[in-house]
């Protein structure tokens, strides 16, 4: 660690490796409800279970974004944070605000706390994701607003990289797509067509280059390759995941009432959208290849490849199964959609901010560049355990969602939801296994933390090579 | 000897990144042209009267229009590189010619858009604006492309005989032309 303020970011890591633990209890009650029904209600019912798994996610994928970035950015443009303090206020408004929120969905019923947020005020509750009371919304465009001040000026008034560049792109984009969280038209067609504009274009548009951006720093530090190599792999693959992924929006355009062309649109340029994740996965294995330096921190190395080879797989494999106009109209909301949806978050979202934590947090503690061989050990049976789990909830839900359309959809004889849900209840039970080992996983990762002994330190002829 | 050994390994002008996203970006429009051909098949009569509305001679003035632009960013190309002045004049009739590019193309879309034709109003007018207004909008950013190209050589950027980044500009802006040459036979002509 080259600057005292990028310690901002260990809270932030911190925060968001708590809010994970919360969002994967979550996922486990829900999955359990999804056999045994009547599971914690009416203490939890099943919406607001899914509003907390959901909610907790982007909120803890948010600290982690913002914990990078207060890392990765003093220590590219060569100077301190322009406010360490702004950082830190920040950091508990946004955490105190987000656990008031969720406190609210837990102790009262949702159309209670609109009426007590005055959601009457300005309506912007009860969209899916979008829950969050309006002055929830509020708060975080104040924190965004903060945070992209504080990190804006210590941009400008430090040396500025392509990384950064990209970064601070990515995080702006983000701050403007939430806008249209306020946005909420009465026609539904509309309202549909702009809440995309938040969810799509966060996570297959801005969020992209954010993970880009964290991708390219940690390959430089951890391989050692040339600073303009890796530049020229981020330029083209953001290029590519803005091309595809912008009308890629498109392809949630095929039946919410839109015209027909977004039938094309949509279909076209979806399917190009695993390019730019196929481009990240060849990246970071050629770097990782091309290597000048044998880095102490193999698990962060192990994030960063995984990272590639997981986003690839969820979001462009996975997206890539069902987003074509033809394929979609049977599989649209179907099990094949949750399927995705997890694969695509863990591989591309989770997997680059724990990247992150792995390589920044051993140097946030203070150690030299990594943390005991013992502790990375560790680390990399929860990376394993987590990863494996997650294939298996993904290939598990794969198959409920199949069977689901088949059952429900295309056969001659179509049934009813629920008779069909009762039919592939064992996939279920299967997926909820998968989802404990998960948590096994989760809690591994978090013992490495605590794992002590001698700490693997850099050959002393490679630390000339750390800038 | 090793000169010329130089000149026969170096085959690829400009940046090697600028040809992997010349490459995704001609995927693209390839995936396209799949797509509008399988379509065509499935409905030649709809295609036939479609292209019947469009103007052949406006597509024709098109594609001169960017064969001449192009023409004119490899003279600019010759003067930079052999470090003469004028390059710079031959990227602003460059530009010119893409302009005239973008006047005769939006007289076109007016023409179609007051007969009553838009995106919805079948497979083919999705296909014909679809296609020409994503080609045209690469137009418009290698116009830009070729901008920064003319300010960077105002500079003196390439001097010292640095094409790198000219040469990426510059087969950017050759694709765009080439994908009009397959696109102009295919929606007009054929």
């Amino acid at each position: 660690m080259k600057y005292q303020s990028q310690k901002v970011a260990k809270p932030y890591f911190i925060a968001a490796i708590g809010l994970f633990v919360g969002q994967i209890l979550f996922g486990l009650i829900m999955g359990l409800q999804y056999v045994v029904g009547d599971f914690l209600f009416p203490e939890i019912p099943f919406n607001v279970a899914r509003m907390v798994h959901t909610n907790l996610l982007i909120v803890w994928l948010l600290f982690g974004f913002m914990g990078s970035t207060y890392y990765m950015v003093p220590e590219e443009s060569k100077t301190e944070l322009y406010s360490p303090k702004l950082a830190m206020l920040l950091f508990w408004v946004f955490l105190v605000a987000g656990a008031l929120t969720i406190v609210g969905y837990l102790a009262v019923p949702y159309a209670r706390l609109a009426e007590l947020t005055g959601n009457d005020l300005l309506p912007t509750m009860g969209r899916e994701f979008l829950e969050q009371p309006t002055i929830t919304k509020i708060g975080i465009v104040i924190v965004a607003l903060g945070f992209l001040f504080n990190v804006g000026m210590t941009l400008l008034r430090g040396r500025k990289t392509v990384i950064t560049m990209v970064l601070f792109m990515g995080l702006v984009g983000l701050a403007v797509f939430f806008l249209f969280s306020f946005y909420n038209p009465h026609n539904p067609v509309l309202d549909k067509m702009f809440w995309w504009w938040v969810v799509h274009l966060w996570v297959e548009g801005v969020w992209e280059l954010i993970l880009g951006a964290i991708l390219a720093f940690t390959l430089i530090k951890v391989t050692g390759v040339d600073r303009e190599v890796i530049e020229k792999w981020l330029y083209v693959i953001i290029a590519m995941a803005l091309i595809t992924g912008l009308l890629g929006t498109g392809h949630h355009y095929f039946f919410i009432g839109t015209p027909e062309y977004w039938l094309w649109i949509g279909s076209v340029f979806s399917a190009m959208e695993p390019i730019p994740f196929f481009m990240m996965t060849l990246f970071a294995f050629n770097m990782v290849n091309k290597r000048r330096r044998q880095h102490p921190n193999r698990a962060a190395v192990l994030w960063a490849l995984g990272t590639g080879v997981m986003a690839f797989l969820g979001a462009g494999v996975w997206g890539f199964l069902h987003t074509l106009a033809p394929v979609n109209y049977y599989t649209h909301g179907s099990q094949i959609t949750a399927a995705h949806g997890h694969m695509a978050f863990y591989g591309a979202y989770v997997m680059i901010v724990l990247t992150m934590i792995s390589y920044a947090m051993p140097m946030l503690n203070g150690r030299e560049a990594a943390n005991s061989n013992k502790s990375q050990v560790t680390e990399m049976w929860g990376f394993w355990l987590m990863t494996v789990s997650m294939v298996f909830i993904t290939l598990f839900l794969t198959g409920a969602g199949i069977l689901q359309v088949y059952l429900q959809r295309f056969s001659d004889a179509p049934l009813p939801f629920m008779i069909v849900q009762d039919k592939i209840e064992l996939f279920y039970w299967l997926r909820e296994f998968a989802g404990v080992v998960f948590l096994l996983g989760l809690i591994v990762y978090i013992v490495s933390f605590f794992v002590k002994g001698e700490e693997a330190r850099l050959k002393p002829a490679e630390q000339t090579l750390v800038e | 000897m090793t000169a010329q050994a130089d000149i026969q390994v170096k085959q690829l002008p400009g940046d090697f990144a600028i040809w992997l996203f010349i490459l995704a970006e001609l995927s693209v429009f390839a995936l396209f042209f799949i797509l509008y051909a399988i379509t065509r098949l499935r409905f030649p009569e709809m295609f036939a009267e479609g292209q019947a509305q469009l103007s052949v001679l406006a597509g024709v003035g098109n594609t001169l229009a960017l064969l001449t632009s192009s023409w004119f960013v490899v003279r600019a190309q010759q003067k930079v590189h052999a470090g003469r002045a004028g390059g710079n004049v031959f990227l602003l009739l460059a530009l010119m010619s893409a302009g005239a590019y973008l006047w005769i193309k939006s007289t076109e879309y007016q023409h179609s858009v007051a007969l009553g034709f838009d995106l919805s109003t079948n497979d083919f007018y999705f296909f014909y604006y679809g296609l020409t207004a994503f080609h045209m909008f690469h137009v418009i950013l290698g116009m830009l492309v070729l901008v920064l190209l003319m300010w960077q050589n105002g500079r003196g950027k390439y001097r010292s005989g640095r094409m790198n980044e000219f040469e990426s500009g510059a087969s950017y802006w050759h694709m765009v032309d080439l994908l009009w040459l397959v696109l102009f036979p295919l929606v007009y002509l054929l």
